[in-house]
């Protein structure tokens, strides 16, 4: 499993379909962060900030009502209470690190619920990076708190208005402002997708989680979990827990938004399912598991968690599900409110409504035996953005 | 037509290639036609005719938009393959796209559809010569030339590469953005045109609306412009295209011709 970076491929999937204006841009990070990644100096700021500004490492906590109710020990992984209430910090302290370590002047990011942007906005100010988000005016509505959070910490937000109006959108119109400014500006991308190296870099920043998971499961259980279960969008939590476990006997579950369900149309899909039901396609500069139409028109996807909402997922989730390293599996948007009402009801922790797919999963299977005895699921953000909407479901 | 016949054509002639863009299916399959032939009618020597993707990261606001009519109106790519087949054009016809289309349809069936309806070369912007190599061998199997992009970004290095591999022409990516009118002509545009030294014809695109800059671009080297977004407002307004293509196209060549 242990890749060169040199490679661009996780089998067939990944590589680097981007236009030509790119590709130096590609190449020059691709070489910094090989210069990096070690450096001991990078390390021990990075490691500074996200121990004393991101509040790492998270808790692993045995949630045992929960437990109780769904018949299987289950451990969450609180992402949700990292500085933002969300995994994205990881990420965007690494990157935006790294962009200042290239002498990059600005960050660019894209971001669908708005997660991204925020954990952006908090390094570029950490930093003192100007930044600039992305984010689809679909997604600026339902999601305009975290609009306002950006905002508050320096950060401009860009509406997209072209295409469906959300994540997607975001990251066709991030990409044309990097071509259009490349010289100066780094793309801080948000999940595990986009051209090489892109999916290795947010992987490897988001690896953090599984290394804690490690060590805080033999402190708690002496031993491994049986299973680990994540929410998958672009899959960047996904990837940040499974990834330490690759080598080891513990099954892996990539729960995917099944939205509304799973009838899908010429130009759009009810869900956001990509590694369960999309088939080979070129997205944003990877092969990869596309949701697309008979001629190859990218599908506009749907979830009721803004964060899920893509058409696409990360080349090497696409690739680990292949060689049957991973189970790719899906959650309706019903059963995650189900799963979140959960949450709250048994152990006062309201989560992100991406999340709680990953609940949500955990709660339709644990009495078949298929996760095991010790089940890891990670929070991977906190459900305070999502008050409106489930308010909205509620009504 | 192959693209290098028309290019020593213009050569003995001298003049510079026109090569004009519109989104095929823009806004309707049937307009395409009509359209087209206004552009050849005006001079354009070179067609660069759009297949449309739901996701053009490459281009700016006109030409998304542009796709977005085209794709409204029912473009498909077998529609589109009917469409080139029946224009019966004696210039050389390019199609532009983006790779996911050709990827689903399977690049040898792709590429035998390009040959088949008269299309002489393709033109991809999100394919770079490192993941181009399944195509290449199909479309040299097939006498369709596969067209690489050179940016201002490019290093010597990789502009090595890309010319070894160059066929039909090199599109000189004008400057660092998305296509869209300018103005201007920018001087790392000419820097580029002196930079990038080779046999196969270099053409400029990204950003020319005018003859006057296409006549800038010309005598500072290049052997011709492509010139899309500025055909594509004139189909966004909806007012007397087909005439104003033509009016537009004869400007920009005559332009060009220095003979």
């Amino acid at each position: 499993m242990k890749r060169e970076l040199k490679s661009t491929k996780f089998g067939k999937y990944g590589g680097q379909f981007v236009p030509e204006v790119l590709m130096p841009a590609l190449e020059e990070l691709t070489e910094q962060y090989e210069r990096y990644k070690d450096d001991s100096v990078f390390n021990e700021e990075l490691n500074y900030y996200l121990k004393d500004f991101a509040g790492r490492p998270s808790p692993l906590y045995h949630a045992k009502r929960l437990s109780k109710e769904y018949g299987v020990k289950i451990y969450l992984k609180r992402e949700d209470l990292v500085h933002g209430g969300a995994h994205k910090l990881n990420n965007t302290l690494g990157q935006a690190l790294l962009a200042r370590y290239m002498g990059k002047k600005r960050i660019i990011a894209e971001t669908g619920a708005g997660q991204h942007g925020t954990a952006c906005a908090m390094a570029g100010a950490a930093f003192g990076i100007k930044t600039e988000v992305y984010m689809g005016a679909k997604d600026t509505v339902r999601q305009r708190m975290n609009v306002y959070r950006m905002e508050l910490m320096g950060t401009k937000v860009i509406p997209v208005k072209g295409g469906s109006q959300t994540l997607k959108d975001a990251i066709n119109e991030a990409m044309r402002d990097w071509v259009a400014n490349v010289e100066t500006t780094h793309y801080l991308i948000g999940s595990v997708v986009g051209p090489h190296p892109f999916p290795t870099i947010v992987r490897d920043f988001q690896s953090v989680i599984g290394k804690e998971v490690r060590t805080q499961i033999m402190e708690k259980e002496g031993r491994f979990p049986d299973s680990i279960v994540a929410c998958t969008g672009g899959g960047s939590n996904a990837m940040g827990i499974f990834h330490p476990f690759i080598e080891d006997d513990v099954d892996l579950f990539a729960v995917e938004a099944g939205g509304s369900g799973m009838k899908v149309t010429d130009k759009e899909a009810l869900h956001s399912a990509t590694l369960c039901t999309g088939e080979d396609g070129v997205l944003h500069g990877m092969r990869t598991k596309v949701l697309q139409n008979k001629y190859g028109q990218i599908l506009e996807s749907s979830s009721i968690a803004a964060g899920l909402d893509y058409a696409g997922v990360g080349p090497e989730l696409a690739y680990l599900a292949d060689i049957g390293r991973l189970k790719p599996c899906n959650s309706m948007d019903a059963e995650a409110l189900e799963a979140f009402n959960d949450l709250c009801i048994f152990e006062g922790i309201i989560p992100a409504l991406e999340s709680s797919h990953a609940v949500a999963y955990v709660k339709k299977v644990a009495a078949s035996g298929e996760l095991g005895d010790i089940v890891v699921i990670n929070l991977s953000g906190r459900g305070d953005k999502d008050l409106e909407t489930v308010m909205g479901m509620r009504k | 037509m192959r693209i290098s016949e028309k290019f020593s054509e213009l050569k003995k002639k001298k003049e510079g290639a026109l090569i004009a863009y519109i989104c095929a299916g823009d806004p309707t399959p049937s307009a395409t036609k009509e359209y087209v032939t206004a552009l050849v009618r005006g001079g354009a020597d070179i067609i660069e005719l759009g297949l449309p993707f739901s996701d053009p990261t490459a281009d700016g606001p006109t030409i998304q938009a542009g796709i977005e009519r085209s794709l409204n109106g029912g473009m498909t790519p077998d529609i589109y393959f009917r469409t080139v087949a029946s224009l019966k054009m004696h210039i050389p016809l390019v199609v532009m796209t983006y790779y996911n289309i050709i990827f689903k349809r399977g690049h040898e069936k792709f590429v035998k559809d390009c040959a088949a309806s008269g299309i002489s070369g393709i033109i991809v912007p999100d394919l770079p010569p490192e993941e181009s190599g399944d195509l290449a061998g199909f479309c040299r199997k097939n006498d369709v030339d596969l067209i690489f992009l050179v940016a201002p970004t490019t290093t010597d290095e990789r502009l090595k590469r890309i010319l070894a591999e160059a066929k039909g022409f090199i599109y000189l990516v004008a400057r660092l953005g998305v296509t869209g009118a300018r103005s201007d002509v920018a001087s790392s545009t000419r820097e580029l045109i002196q930079r990038v030294k080779t046999t196969t014809p270099k053409a400029v695109g990204f950003g020319i609306s005018s003859g006057k800059q296409a006549a800038e671009i010309i005598c500072a080297g290049a052997d011709g412009v492509i010139v899309g977004s500025a055909f594509v407002d004139i189909i966004a307004s909806g007012k007397d295209v087909p005439a104003r293509l033509e009016v537009l196209a004869r400007e920009l060549k005559e332009a060009i011709s220095l003979g």
